[in-house]
């Protein structure tokens, strides 16, 4: 399956090239896709799947967007 | 330390003893001031007007991030009492010259525009001169060169001197540049209305704020700046980023309020993102982290250049770049920072002014997107142009003269950059606000959508009430010492953050201060200001968003307003 992968803020390092179709097996966690491109768990903050908070272990979906970002804050 | 008090009209001036005001500061010094001092329902353009400029009860002193000014008086934009909050050097010179509140009263019968200029040796009120009718910028400049290099100001710009509804007072921060903002609610305007065009001080000669127990008031500050440098918002994403850090995740939400709060994403969101500015400054060598006042260890403002590498704007705010980016759908950077800095040279609220552009836009009399129309009509804000001045009167003013019923406002105030219908908790705080649709005054935002202090679906009105009312309570008391509110990221995941804050009140002043006063602290704030716009005429009526909200779904949750009248009065404190 693909998924719309973002990593924002300090995150942007980890970002893999074919971010906008990154291509993951079925039954892939949000957790799998952290280690798959080496971000440290607790650099992670606030997941958002199709815009909606989920946590570490949420489930991904063929076509899911997925949004990392550390902790942010302003306004 | 005294109260200054001026008269507008006479001139005069006099040092008063703080008698029932001692011990007080900021937001909770200004709010009782005006309660006291200024008739409900005054014309707030007229002479029964006060304008008071307070710093906290921490400003002056060592504190980190506690050199914030409260300016309040009687709001012209929503008829209610307002506390505006600004950054720059004013608050902490006012406090080193002993000056606990600076109350400007009464005003002139002609048109004759003064300067006051206040240093130890006292006060002058002189001639304005070839200041009158010339841009935040440029005074500074004349500023500078009749009162010293290090002379600070509040400044009204051409917009508060033609009493524009929206008009800011402007304040100069440490590199004596305009960039600050008292912006909300117009009391450029007010300040206009006494026509003065500056106050300048000079602290020469001023030694810091002495507090009681010093070697208390040491150790509690060292624990304080290790709770700010600890945590990683107060320490990386703010001062790495900016505010516009939020762009991307607020629209990640689908919160991002876009084409006047008509969809909750904006598909140019990544060229207006914080992180897209940041590149921007180092590419061209300016700075990205960059302090509002002395003592900030947060750094959250930057100071934008242009392509050539020259100084274009600082305090270039998340709330500024949605309103002249999303909101409009222009998606040029260079274009939105530009905006921000003809906003600060005229003296003009940037929120107000990108609600504005929007109704504007929604009315037909702009085409979306078009920044170049928007520059040319903020630039002309003090002509005789019918749709400018609308503009500068304000996001109600224009949906008012162009028959828009989209306009998004509480009590006259443009919402800022969050729908509420997708982070439910900061539209309690707009509705319910004394201040009119202000996202400063309870930062719900925090828990639904940035897991601080709490965690909640922003998309559901559990807990919504309860977390609004209590932040609206912890930002009256921040406001009331003087400490910048993005301290609260950091103080609200601490657990003994608010303790941290008590104990150097208690230092500070020499008596106990505990979290239990630092809540009777903002309650009584909130209750003055309740009891000023009951006095005004204001009811539960009037603490309702726009009833577009309640009508429109939004994309991409489909959610709606859906709280009662009833309901959202619990997030009041009377």
């Amino acid at each position: 399956m693909n998924i719309e992968l973002k990593c924002f803020a300090t995150l942007g390092r980890f970002a893999p090239e074919n971010a906008d179709a990154y291509e993951l097996p079925d039954e892939t966690t949000v957790a799998d896709v952290l280690t798959a491109l080496g971000i440290p768990e607790e650099e992670v903050k606030i997941i958002f799947i199709n815009g909606v908070k989920k946590e570490l272990h949420a489930p991904l979906a063929d076509g899911d967007r997925l949004g990392l970002f550390p902790a942010v804050g302003g306004g | 330390m005294k109260i200054l008090r001026i008269n507008t009209r006479t001139k005069e001036y006099s040092f008063q003893e703080p008698g029932e005001y001692a011990g007080m500061g900021g937001r909770a010094l200004t709010s009782r001031l005006i309660k006291n001092e200024v008739p409900a329902t005054c014309d707030p353009l007229s002479g029964e007007n006060k304008i008071v400029a307070a710093g906290g009860v921490l400003t002056g002193t060592a504190a980190a991030n506690s050199g914030r000014l409260s300016v309040g008086g009687k709001s012209p934009l929503t008829g209610t009492i307002k506390e505006s909050n600004t950054g720059g050097s004013f608050a902490q010179k006012l406090a080193k010259l002993g000056i606990l509140a600076l109350v400007l009263e009464d005003q002139p019968e002609d048109d004759s525009w003064v300067n006051i200029h206040i240093t130890k040796d006292g006060v002058t009120i002189e001639d304005a001169g070839d200041m009158v009718g010339l841009g935040t910028y440029d005074s500074m400049d004349k500023v500078r060169a009749r009162y010293g290099e290090k002379a600070c100001g509040m400044i009204v710009g051409p917009a508060g001197e033609k009493l524009r509804r929206a008009a800011s007072i402007q304040f100069s921060d440490p590199e004596g540049r305009p960039a600050r903002a008292a912006g909300r609610g117009g009391l450029g305007a007010v300040m206009g209305s006494k026509r003065i065009k500056a106050v300048v001080l000079d602290d020469k000669g001023c030694g810091m704020v002495q507090s009681a127990d010093k070697d208390a008031f040491r150790a509690a500050n060292k624990r304080w700046v290790e709770i700010l440098k600890g945590h990683p918002v107060t320490s990386e994403g703010l001062p790495g980023f900016g505010t516009a850090i939020l762009v991307n995740i607020i629209n990640e939400a689908g919160a991002l309020p876009t084409k006047n709060f008509r969809h909750g994403r904006f598909e140019h969101a990544a060229d207006i993102s914080g992180e897209t500015i940041a590149e921007t400054i180092k590419q061209r060598g300016g700075k990205t982290k960059h302090g509002c006042h002395p003592g900030c260890v947060i750094q959250c403002s930057q100071e934008y250049v242009d392509a050539a590498g020259k100084y274009l704007t600082s305090g270039f705010e998340y709330e500024t770049v949605w309103g002249f980016g999303a909101n409009t759908l222009i998606k040029d950077i260079d274009t939105i920072a530009t905006l921000d800095r003809i906003c600060d040279d005229m003296g003009l609220d940037t929120i107000d002014m990108g609600g504005a552009l929007g109704v504007a836009m929604e009315g037909g009399a702009i085409q979306w997107g078009d920044g170049d129309t928007c520059m040319d009509l903020l630039r002309k804000a003090a002509s005789d142009d019918e749709l400018a001045a609308a503009i500068a009167d304000g996001t109600a003013a224009v949906g008012k003269k162009l028959g828009v019923t989209r306009v998004p406002v509480v009590k006259g105030q443009s919402l800022p950059a969050y729908d509420p219908r997708a982070v439910k908790g900061v539209g309690v705080t707009y509705a319910t606000t004394t201040m009119g649709a202000d996202h400063t005054a309870g930062y719900a935002v925090c828990q639904n959508i940035l897991k601080v202090g709490g965690d909640v679906n922003p998309l559901d009105k559990m807990g919504q009430v309860e977390i609004s009312k209590n932040l609206q309570v912890a930002t009256a008391a921040l406001d009331a010492a003087g400490l910048c509110i993005f301290v609260a990221f950091a103080v609200l995941d601490a657990e003994d953050g608010v303790s941290t804050i008590a104990d150097m009140v208690a230092a500070h002043i020499g008596q106990p201060f505990t979290v239990d006063d630092v809540v009777k602290l903002g309650t009584s704030v909130l209750e003055d200001e309740i009891d000023f716009n009951t006095a005004a005429g204001f009811t539960k009526e009037d603490d309702q968003l726009p009833s577009f909200f309640s009508e429109e779904t939004l994309d991409p949750h489909g959610v709606t307003w859906d709280f009662s009248v009833e309901e959202l009065q619990a997030a009041k404190v009377k």
